[in-house]
């Protein structure tokens, strides 16, 4: 075990002398950015995936809709996201002849990935309310739109928000992954450093520690955001 | 104001409701009641659209709303609805249950009103006859602070403005209910619609229901209630109709209802309750 504390202090000479906290700072940025921004074009893309698939089917356009949203979900569901990181970056991407970068290419993709994922637990949330709710909405002369909106979707998310922090915890990790686009995450910076110093135990240690700090962290968060939409439930 | 003419429902190959024609006019009080299964409730959804008739129609203020290029949301503001299990919005304070409504629907109207000013504004650039604007003499503001003044005077009417910031979960049913009963009195409705009011409280709560649609009803609002309070029914209604498999087999003001039933059915079912 000597030789463990010589490999710490090889590791603190090159993560502060040699400026790999620059590295790992912006590895965490990209992988906090990556995670946060996928959510958010997740939960948005979901939440319209799920809106059109709980829609009333004895109409033409929302039969049509939701047959658009199944092959969507099927696509993004039936393919890994390493896949569909090397898909968009290298196939999709280049037709069309956008030029963005790796972290760019990771945000969206994660967006497109994780909104497949969110429109089947948003529906499941949806689902869980009272029917009764949107047929008040409706019946004080709201649109369907503006019930769903301001009635049964901020109870729907209540419903799932444990199931939403996982959600966002399994795209923490997923991140890892966006090194074959090109993206510095994480796992980058640390590579780096092990390269560096041809030595890899610490780096590596460290790293998932930061990502067990980091998902307790977002496990707190959630918890706090639980608590205070608690408020118009009976048992708090 | 409310005219049906050969109304039809089927859900699938069910046949639920088989022809109804009925004229509802401003001050009466409609009561509904029939064995289950009858189609009460579905009749008194189809009055709002909430069910989509299959066929008939139903002529509202001179407009067939069973139509579907109508904007049913348009005509839902004039017909209020109060349901069996209350539906207050569980996501929504007391006073937000009343006010959200109007509050909301009158700023969505505000807005586009402000929207079709900008249009002709840029139009008028390039028009020599010039058009006029949409007056517009609200606020937001004003609208927000006018809707909660109503929907506390309202509030105080039930006597329940100390509960205007508490949640609907920590109310009783009759509570629920009364609230319910407000929140479609918020936007100043022609006509309310009751689906069976008082079917889901408790025995004790009925009372303080039922004394506000009687208070209601002396007001002049016009109301279609379908109960099984036939001590309401006797007391409140103007009219009487009874509904059996799916259409209206007798229809009578209270005391010849009561007094004189025509109809075997009818004999029957009062002959059961009574």
């Amino acid at each position: 075990m000597g030789n463990f504390s010589a490999k710490v202090d090889k590791f603190i000479e090159i993560f502060i002398d040699q400026n790999g906290y620059v590295k790992v700072v912006q590895g965490l940025q990209n992988t906090v950015l990556i995670a946060i921004v996928g959510l958010v074009i997740g939960i948005l893309i979901g939440t319209v995936i799920a809106t059109a698939r709980v829609l009333p089917k004895y109409k033409v356009l929302p039969r049509v809709l939701n047959g658009i949203c199944s092959v969507y979900v099927a696509m993004f569901r039936g393919t890994p996201m390493v896949v569909q990181l090397l898909v968009f970056y290298y196939v999709l991407l280049p037709i069309i002849g956008w030029n963005i970068t790796g972290v760019q290419v990771a945000m969206l993709v994660f967006g497109l990935n994780s909104g497949a994922y969110i429109s089947e637990i948003m529906r499941s949330g949806i689902q869980s309310v009272d029917a009764g709710q949107m047929e008040a909405g409706r019946a004080v002369g709201l649109s369907f739109g503006a019930s769903m909106m301001k009635i049964v979707i901020p109870q729907a998310v209540k419903n799932i928000l444990p199931t939403l922090g996982n959600e966002f915890i399994a795209l923490i990790k997923e991140t890892s992954v966006v090194s074959f686009v090109g993206a510095a995450d994480l796992y980058v910076a640390f590579n780096y450093i092990g390269t560096n110093s041809y030595e890899f135990m610490v780096p590596y240690l460290v790293m998932a520690l930061i990502y067990i700090a980091l998902i307790l962290v977002v496990t707190l968060l959630v918890k706090l955001l639980e608590r205070s939409l608690k408020k118009s439930d009976r048992r708090n | 104001m409310i005219d049906v003419i050969n109304l039809r429902k089927s859900f699938g190959d069910l046949e639920i409701l088989k022809g109804i024609n009925i004229t509802i006019n401003k001050g009466d009080i409609v009561a509904v009641l029939g064995p289950s299964g009858s189609g009460k409730s579905t009749f008194l959804r189809c009055l709002n659209c909430m069910e989509d008739p299959t066929s008939g129609s139903i002529v509202f203020k001179g407009v067939d709303i069973a139509d579907m290029k109508v904007d049913i949301n348009v005509h839902r503001r004039h017909m209020g609805m109060v349901f069996q299990h209350f539906n207050l919005f569980n996501n929504k304070t007391v006073l937000q249950n009343v006010m959200m409504a109007p509050a909301y629907l009158q700023c969505k109207d505000l807005k586009k009103a402000k929207n079709k000013n900008r249009m002709i504004r840029f139009k008028n650039i390039f028009r020599s006859k010039k058009e006029e604007l949409i007056p517009i003499t609200t606020t937001k503001e004003q609208i927000k602070s006018e809707t909660k003044k109503q929907a506390l005077e309202l509030l105080g009417r039930i006597g329940l403005e100390d509960k205007a910031d508490v949640y609907p979960s920590t109310l009783s049913g009759g509570q629920k209910q009364r609230v319910a009963i407000i929140r479609s009195l918020a936007m100043n409705p022609d006509v309310i619609l009751f689906d069976e009011p008082t079917s889901a409280l408790d025995p004790e709560m009925v009372g303080e229901v039922l004394e506000l649609m009687k208070k209601l009803a002396q007001e002049g609002m016009t109301m279609v209630v379908v109960t099984h309070e036939m001590g309401f029914a006797k007391e409140v209604a103007s009219r009487v109709i009874f509904m059996d498999d799916g259409q209206i087999v007798e229809e009578a003001e209270p005391e010849e209802f009561f007094g004189n039933p025509k109809n075997p059915r009818l004999k029957e079912f009062l002959s059961k309750i009574l």
